[in-house]
This record gives structure tokens, C-alpha cells and sequence, in this order.
């Protein structure tokens, strides 16, 4: 599929707050300090609205969504 | 008759805008202190910050377009966007005027914040100490009823809330917010090199 997602942390801006893993635990927990520890693997489709509510959320705009590489 | 009708509109829609404001505004400095308790995880105060600040620019619109629209104060398109331009209560009409739009700045920055960056958006944010005061102060000095009992009551509850939620705010700004983290870090640094 052309179209899958992943979800991408930027580690540097990430302040440890924890909300993208309130919202979508599905795909995000948080490690003993409450940073978030990814899912690996494209989003699902039907989680889709929640990954972009979770970046949405972020206080520090330090969660996005990338476009898979192709991998050969 | 329509006339009074447009007029109590603007009124009706002037008060939910102070109130709905307010609550945004005690939303976002609970947003600011990580608020957060069983059944009230802290996405839904961001949402609900995000969902009230959206629909005080609705019944703004509101206020505004039925004062605007009034044949009565016939104050015309101008006045309501050029602060100070009115010649009908210029200054109060003016400082409504500067609160709206830095609230619309404040909206349409937010809801651009992925293409500002987090540093600008957060600069712009800042406004909203400054939007909100003005608010009131506009509804105080021109509004029909700001004497009136009942609106005393709502704008004195309003002042209320949010001095309560600044100055808890301010208690619990000074605290490092990521404090408990460190410590938990360095408690688990400590703990390895025991070993
Ligand atoms: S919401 Fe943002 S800052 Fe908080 S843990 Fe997730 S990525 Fe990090």
C-alpha cells in the first residue's frame, strides 16, 4: 500500500507528558519516565483519526505521522 | 420589534462569549498544570479547550453581526473591524474590537500551529492574557447590562475563575514540571550504579 503511515517522535522536542499515550494506547505507551514508546509498523486504518488527534495534541508538536519508506 | 429582537441578541451572545471564554481560559491554564484524575484523563480537557474556543468565535460572530446589522446603533461593517473607528462608544466599542481580533489571531494560529512551529504559536498564545481582560473590560464599560444584577453576578464569577485558576497556576509554576520525572531518573541512575 502506497499509503501507510507510521508515527515518528521527535526525542529532542518530547517533553515526556504523555498525552499521545492517552489517547491512542493502541499504538503509543509510555516507558517508567513517560516518554513514549512506539508501536512499530505502519498506523492502522481505522486508527488513523486517532493518531492525527494524538499529533494534534501534543503539547509540543513533537509526534507526527511520516509517509512509510519503501523498503526494496 | 425585530429591532429589540437583533438587540437582545447581541446582549444574550455578548454573555455566553464572556462565559465560554472564560472557560477556555480556565481550560487552557488546567492544560498548563497537567490536570488530571481517574475519568478525567487531560486529552479531554485539550479537547474541550479546543471544541469551547471554536464556538466562542461562533456566538462572537454572533454578537458582533447582530450589533452590526442593528438599524438602531446603524454602527456599519467598519466599526466592527477597525478598533476605535466607531463614533458610537468609540473606545469601549474599540477595545471589543481589539479583543476580537486577537482572539482570531489566536484561533487561526492554533489551528495552524503544525506549520508555525511550536515557539511561534506559543509566543502568539500568550496573547490570550491580554484578549480576555480586554473582553471583559469592554463588557463592563458598554454593555446594556453590565450593572444589572445578573450580569454583575456572571462577569464577578467569570474574574473569579480565572484569578483562581491564575493563581494556582502561579503556585505551581515555579516547580520544575518535569521534577518528579528527574527524580524518578536519577533515583533509577542511583539504583544501577549501586549495583
Ligand atoms: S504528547 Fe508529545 S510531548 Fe507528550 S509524550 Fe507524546 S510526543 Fe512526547
Amino acid at each position: 500500500m502506497s499509503d501507510e503511515r507510521h508515527l515518528v517522535v521527535d526525542r529532542i522536542k518530547c517533553d515526556g507528558r504523555g498525552l499521545c499515550a492517552e489517547i491512542l494506547p493502541e499504538l503509543i505507551r509510555l516507558d517508567d519516565w513517560g516518554y513514549p514508546i512506539l508501536k512499530p509498523g505502519p498506523i492502522p486504518e481505522h486508527l488513523r483519526p486517532l493518531a492525527e488527534r494524538a499529533i494534534d495534541d501534543c503539547p509540543v508538536l513533537a509526534i507526527a505521522m511520516r509517509r512509510a519508506e519503501k523498503r526494496s | 420589534m425585530s429591532n429589540s429582537v437583533l438587540w437582545y441578541a447581541t446582549r444574550g451572545a455578548g454573555a455566553v462569549t464572556l462565559i465560554l471564554l472564560t472557560a477556555v481560559v480556565v481550560l487552557g491554564i488546567l492544560t498548563a498544570l497537567r490536570v488530571e484524575g481517574r475519568g478525567w484523563p487531560r486529552f479531554l480537557v485539550t479537547g474541550l479547550h479546543r471544541n469551547l474556543a471554536l464556538m466562542t468565535l461562533v456566538f462572537l460572530a454572533l454578537h458582533i453581526v447582530t450589533a452590526v446589522v442593528d438599524p438602531y446603533t446603524n454602527l456599519g461593517w467598519a466599526s466592527a473591524l477597525i478598533p476605535f473607528s466607531s463614533y458610537y462608544r468609540t473606545f469601549w466599542l474599540g477595545l471589543g474590537v481589539i479583543s476580537f481580533e486577537l482572539l482570531l489571531a489566536i484561533v487561526v494560529t492554533s489551528l495552524l500551529r503544525g506549520y508555525l512551529g511550536h515557539n511561534t504559536w506559543r509566543v502568539i498564545h500568550w496573547l490570550t492574557y491580554a484578549a480576555w481582560p480586554i473582553g471583559v473590560i469592554h463588557g463592563l464599560g458598554t454593555g446594556t447590562d453590565a450593572w444589572s444584577a445578573w450580569m454583575l453576578a456572571i462577569t464577578g464569577g467569570c474574574i473569579a475563575a480565572v484569578v483562581i485558576a491564575l493563581l494556582w497556576r502561579l503556585a505551581a509554576g515555579s516547580r520544575d514540571p518535569l521534577s518528579s520525572e528527574r527524580s524518578t531518573f536519577r533515583a533509577a541512575v542511583d539504583r544501577r550504579e549501586a549495583r
